[in-house]
């Protein structure tokens, strides 16, 4: 792609508000449509696009395996550690009280915050996983083939 | 026929047809996927056929006059109910949004599949793979003989 | 009434798209296809008031999934040969089987119908109830995170295993001398 001089510039301007976007719809999921599965999506799709453009070495300098293969697992391990720290406090698995004994709704909003925030760092650590996988791969078709 | 029974009829179509279009669509998906022999073909009409799926849900959930299950609020954000608005159904919306997320990490599975088998036997369609694995078979039938433990 | 024609609409476009792809032999229109496809359902859902369910639909379908089919069509090959199978029994079955469903559908309530015994159960104590118990605005955030949140977590291991899986059959990791060997011999 090193000689789309437009799609570099436009990819360049679009992956800051790509990533931005991703994370109001993380954040504002409890007000408008959105959430955790759709912002991962979002933000893997930032990183994807950045990948196509710039190659996968300039990706892997901004993001590398290593780190993609952890996200995959923290964010598993944040929402099934929400549940285990109810558990700890004396409610049951996943019920949030024990973010606010006193005032249940509040402790409710943490507990979704927590999951969700779970929810989107695994789904973008598995489709960034996912495309960094296809895109290692030596491609038997060139650029002109197509 | 009186003129109630025909409003009763079309009434009843319009209340099937959402139905009957996802059974068209659903065939369709399975139809790809026994008929045509390219893999990531096969993989697009179970995809047809899941997204099929996805709609009867979400068609299930739906009430006439309704709007989408989100309350509104004030300028501080607090919910302010209003007991006038129909909300379609939620639960639906929940299992199918999910579903799509986990259906797209299925289906990548499956990709990468496709991929192994095109480095393993150099064609991803069916009937070639087939005929490769019967050759292969062939062979160790006659080297190993055709007895249990030998046949392939 | 505006209302059922947009939908009728909207889904006979969604199983024209699907029939096109049938005969399709070029493997890349068939995933644009199935990009434009994507794009029908998230649209339907809108109308149907599934708007979490398009948002979703719209980010997986038309973006992700294109992508990694055009990946796996540049690691395997463009086109796929014309069908050479007896296409006469997949049709009948496919013909029974849909007839059989359609069947089936005879008896449900109709579209929309807001006494359906799906809309009368647990949906309407979410709807009333998850204003005091959650007080969040957006109820599928409140059920998906909260009152199915054990649900939710096994989505979110599927996903992490999927995810795991692609990671086995054909990451490219650096210290796997053993596969790149194998491969160059």
């Amino acid at each position: 792609m090193r000689h789309h001089l437009i799609l570099r510039v436009i990819t360049k301007i679009l992956v800051g508000p790509i990533i931005l976007y991703g994370l109001y719809v993380q954040f504002h999921g409890d007000f408008s449509p959105g959430g955790g599965f759709q912002a991962g999506v979002i933000i893997a799709v930032a990183f994807t696009l950045y990948g196509i453009v710039f190659g996968l070495r300039a990706v892997y300098a901004v993001l590398p395996p290593w780190v993609v293969h952890r996200l995959m697992a923290l964010g598993l391990l944040i929402y099934a550690g929400v549940g285990i720290l109810n558990m700890l406090s004396g409610y049951e698995f996943l019920n949030y009280g024990a973010f606010a004994p006193n005032h249940p709704s509040h402790g409710q909003h943490l507990g979704i915050l927590w999951v969700e925030t779970g929810v989107g760092i695994t789904v973008t650590g598995v489709m960034i996983a996912v495309f960094y996988a296809f895109a290692g791969r030596p491609p038997r078709m060139g650029d002109d083939d197509w | 026929m009186t003129t109630g029974d025909n409003e009763l009829m079309i009434e009843f179509l319009l209340g099937h047809i959402n139905y009957w279009l996802f059974v068209v669509l659903m065939m369709t998906g399975l139809y790809i996927v026994i008929v045509r022999g390219n893999y990531v073909k096969k993989i697009v009409g179970l995809n047809i056929f899941q997204t099929a799926v996805f709609m009867f849900y979400i068609s299930i959930g739906k009430i006439t006059g309704g709007t989408a299950p989100i309350f509104p609020t004030d300028s501080q954000g607090r919910i302010r109910p209003d007991p006038d608005i129909v909300y379609s159904n939620p639960l639906p919306h929940v299992l199918i949004l999910t579903a799509i997320v986990v259906g797209i990490a299925t289906t990548a599975l499956g990709l990468a599949l496709i991929v192994r088998i095109r480095e393993e036997y150099n064609t991803i369609e069916e009937d070639d793979v087939l005929e490769i694995e019967t050759k292969l078979a062939e062979q160790e039938n006659r080297i190993h003989g055709f007895g249990p433990g030998g046949g392939a | 009434m505006a209302e059922t024609i947009i939908n009728v609409v909207l889904f006979s476009m969604l199983v024209l798209t699907a029939l096109a792809l049938v005969r399709m032999e070029r493997l890349f229109t068939i995933v644009m296809l199935a990009g434009v496809f994507s794009l029908l359902a998230a649209m339907l859902f809108v109308t149907l008031d599934a708007v979490d369910v398009a948002f979703t639909e719209a980010a997986v379908g038309a973006g992700v999934s294109t992508v990694l089919y055009l990946g796996t069509i540049a690691l395997t090959a463009r086109g796929c040969k014309p069908s050479v199978r007896p296409s006469t029994v997949p049709l009948l079955v496919c013909i029974i089987t849909g007839a059989v469903l359609i069947w089936g559908t005879l008896d449900m309530p109709n579209f929309g119908d807001a006494e359906a015994p799906a809309e009368v159960h647990v949906a309407q104590y979410y709807l009333t109830e998850s204003v005091k118990e959650i007080d969040v605005p957006n109820v599928v955030t409140s059920i998906l995170a909260s009152y199915r949140g054990f649900d939710t977590l096994g989505e979110v291991a599927v996903i992490f295993a999927a995810g795991v899986g692609v990671l086995l059959i054909i990451s490219r990791m650096p210290g796997q001398g053993r596969r790149k060997d194998k491969e160059d011999s």
